[in-house]
């Protein structure tokens, strides 16, 4: 009988220890799903996330003049942005394979240093994937004094494998109020 | 207690202490169950508060960020604190006399995961009085809306969820080892009562789970108190992954809340049919195949964050296959009754009721899970009507039967048939009446989650309304008939029920303190 519970008592410390295993498992795994699921995004291109920064080759420079690809901007501020924000030029047609250039103008109309960071968004999101930008400056927070205004480039090229049933693309950029997160960082110096 | 039986064994401790200190499963199975009807009533009066305020359009007793607090606490209180903790309380009280246990493998951990959720609950419901008010971002907390705009109660509603998980990966490690380990000698897997089996499957279900739902309110916090930016947009994270973990957990809580009460079902059925259970190994099979699939649906909650296309189809065929295990159950429930004897008293009565309307409940499911329809259901009352007549008729029914069909073992008295039938009534009318006309306001497009709403939805909520307090208030009848049982009443034998098979009906009623110390032979 003793040496039944005994037995009992073991097997009983090892389950818990497995399942305890399983459930700090688990706890790392909620966390794992952060970087997997950026993952899967880049590979799909899901959500419209754009890649990062991209080189333009002589390789990517075969350009198919054949194709016209309209590409339209759009920005908006997220909520207490206070900037006035938007692009230069609303759309402009290109060829894939093309470098080109687009505006964008932020002014900072409040009586204080505000450090604004843009978000890109493409859609629709099976075209996310073909929108590359050698230059951008959603890359960087931008930093604007109290009434000061800035024009910022993008450079981008359309890929020449976007596919064929996809004739129009928006580059959207959300500009958030990143002031908070930077406050007591010393010494911003503006880009 | 001191009978001659109970002398050499210890019986209940006397005094409070009884309760903080006992290590006992029956103690600690009241306890939860207790703890829980209060969680229901607390839960309750937040859902009344709701339905007076949407009884007429227009804004008549609360503003609407208190509305807002409503239906987040009721939703909160009610799956954290009513239906999980009360399907905790019968496996603790019934595992381990379903199975030939002396008690639960762990008996003090036991204690503990009990005794936290009190503290986990009354910090929770202590937002109500701070200055912020409570958590107003709905009880499934999206980000940012739980981050960057959430008031400062949110911290606590963190740190409550973490102790609601502790305690509940607690109590299934224990629900796990005890039905592994503690099984009388002959109690073969395919031997254990489906109560048993679906609460091992649920259990499994919760370690695999909880921690996921700790790991994303910690990011929360993260997010909120030490600048990371999970789901922040403008740091580079993603509000969109917030739905993706907290569904994760979010889509196995929900079967997390079924699973135990088709337990309870395959049990009741059975004993009022005079019958034995049709199709036991496939009731296992399925409840297996149905664990297994709410991993790879969460995403349907979700049919319109801008999935591609490939995503909307595989987790709408994915959820649709949920219907071929489920349907198995409810066709094996129906032919359980066909050509047995059956007699309609209330646990009966309760369990026909949770067929019949949970079905009405899945297929509302079936039809949300439709990608192309869900864009023009989604986030309206026709989802509120689903997921309530999944489970109030579903999961609260299912309890509610539990405690009928069980009382006389736990007390020794007999519960008054009468009043326990007008319960029903009142119950089974009420609910109707409060959930029904809510998918037809959900098909004419009225949105969840909004204190005010247009003229043309006023009708069918008045009726809402009506019978919301019908059903809120005969709650208290129960509450009445279970005292009334607990203080005395017709003496329960043994058997309790002329049909009933399983190890729980051969102890004497009220059972004893200790059961099977020495473990009965299994035939």
């Amino acid at each position: 009988m003793t040496n039944k519970l005994q037995q009992h008592t073991t097997s009983t410390g090892k389950l818990v220890a497995k399942l305890a295993v399983t459930v700090v498992g688990m706890f790392g795994f909620g966390f794992a799903m952060v970087p997997l699921y950026n993952v899967f995004c880049e590979i799909t291109g899901l959500n419209g996330k754009t890649g990062g920064q991209v080189e333009y080759t002589a390789t990517t420079a075969d350009i198919d003049k054949e194709r016209t690809v309209t590409v339209q901007f759009t920005a908006m501020n997220n909520a207490d942005m206070s900037w006035e924000f938007h692009p230069m030029q609303n759309q402009i047609d290109v060829h894939p394979g093309e470098l080109n250039e687009v505006k964008f103008f932020a002014h900072n109309p409040t009586a204080t240093l505000v450090i604004g960071q843009a978000v890109p968004s493409v859609s629709p999101s099976v075209g996310a994937d073909f929108l590359h930008k050698t230059e951008c400056f959603c890359f960087t927070q931008q930093v604007l004094e109290a009434g000061e205004s800035i024009e910022m480039p993008v450079r981008f090229f359309v890929d020449k494998a976007l596919p064929t049933g996809v004739h129009k693309l928006t580059l959207s950029y959300t500009l958030f109020d990143v002031t908070q997160n930077f406050a007591g960082a010393p010494q911003l110096t503006a880009k | 207690m001191a009978t001659g039986h109970d002398a050499h064994h210890h019986g209940p401790a006397s005094g409070i202490t009884r309760w903080f200190y006992t290590t006992n499963h029956k103690d600690i199975g009241s306890m939860y169950l207790w703890f829980s009807f209060a969680m229901f009533l607390l839960g309750g009066m937040f859902a009344l508060v709701i339905r007076a305020e949407l009884f007429q359009p227009g804004l008549q007793f609360v503003d609407p960020n208190f509305f807002n607090q409503m239906t987040t606490m009721h939703g909160l209180v009610m799956v954290f604190g009513a239906v999980m903790p009360a399907f905790v309380g019968l496996a603790n009280w019934m595992v381990p006399m379903m199975i030939g246990a002396p008690d639960m493998a762990l008996p003090r951990m036991n204690n503990w995961s009990f005794w936290i959720l009190p503290f986990a609950f009354t910090m929770l419901a202590s937002t109500l009085f701070m200055d912020s008010g409570a958590p107003n971002f709905g009880w499934t907390f999206y980000a940012p809306l739980s981050t960057t705009f959430a008031p400062d109660s949110v911290t606590y509603f963190i740190f409550a969820v973490h102790i609601m998980g502790a305690s509940s990966i607690m109590g299934s490690i224990n629900i796990v080892a005890t039905i592994q380990n503690l099984r009388a000698p002959g109690m073969t897997y395919m031997k254990m009562p489906l109560f048993v089996w679906t609460w091992l499957i649920t259990a499994y279900l919760l370690i695999a789970v909880m921690p996921v739902l700790a790991g994303v309110v910690t990011m929360m916090l993260f997010d909120i108190h030490f600048g990371t930016s999970f789901f922040s947009a403008a740091g580079g994270g993603d509000p969109v992954l917030f739905q993706h973990v907290f569904w994760f957990f979010g889509h196995p809580e929900v079967y997390i809340m079924i699973l135990p009460a088709f337990g309870i079902v395959s049990e009741i059925i059975p004993t009022f049919s005079r019958k034995r259970l049709f199709g036991y190994d496939s009731m296992v099979y399925a409840t297996s195949s149905i664990a297994f699939l709410s991993f790879i649906v969460w995403a349907h909650h979700m049919f319109t964050t801008g999935m591609p296309l490939a995503g909307e189809l595989f987790f709408m065929y994915a959820t649709m296959l949920i219907a071929v295990p489920t349907g198995v159950k409810v066709f094996n429930w129906i032919t359980t009754m066909f050509k047995g004897s059956i007699s309609f008293e209330t646990p009966m009565l309760f369990a026909i009721a949770f067929v019949v309307l949970f079905t009405c409940g899945g297929f509302t499911g079936l039809m949300l899970a439709i990608a192309p329809a869900d864009f023009q259901y989604h986030d309206t009352y026709f989802v509120v009507a689903h997921f309530h007549y999944v489970l109030v008729p579903g999961a609260i029914f299912s309890i509610m039967a539990a405690a009928y069909y069980w009382l006389p073992k736990w007390t020794g008295n007999m519960y008054d048939e009468n009043l326990g039938k007008l319960h029903f009534w009142l119950s089974f009318v009420g609910i109707n009446v409060l959930f029904f006309p809510q998918h037809f306001l959900g098909l004419a497009g009225m949105p969840r989650r909004i204190p005010d709403y247009a003229l043309q939805f006023a009708d069918f909520n008045m009726v809402s309304s009506v019978g919301a307090f019908i059903f809120g208030f005969s709650q208290l009848l129960f509450l009445f008939i279970v005292v009334k049982t607990v203080m005395g009443g017709k003496k329960a034998t043994a058997e309790v029920w002329e049909g009933a098979e399983g190890l729980e009906w051969t102890v004497p009623s009220p059972a004893p303190y200790h059961t099977f110390s020495t473990p009965p032979a299994i035939k």
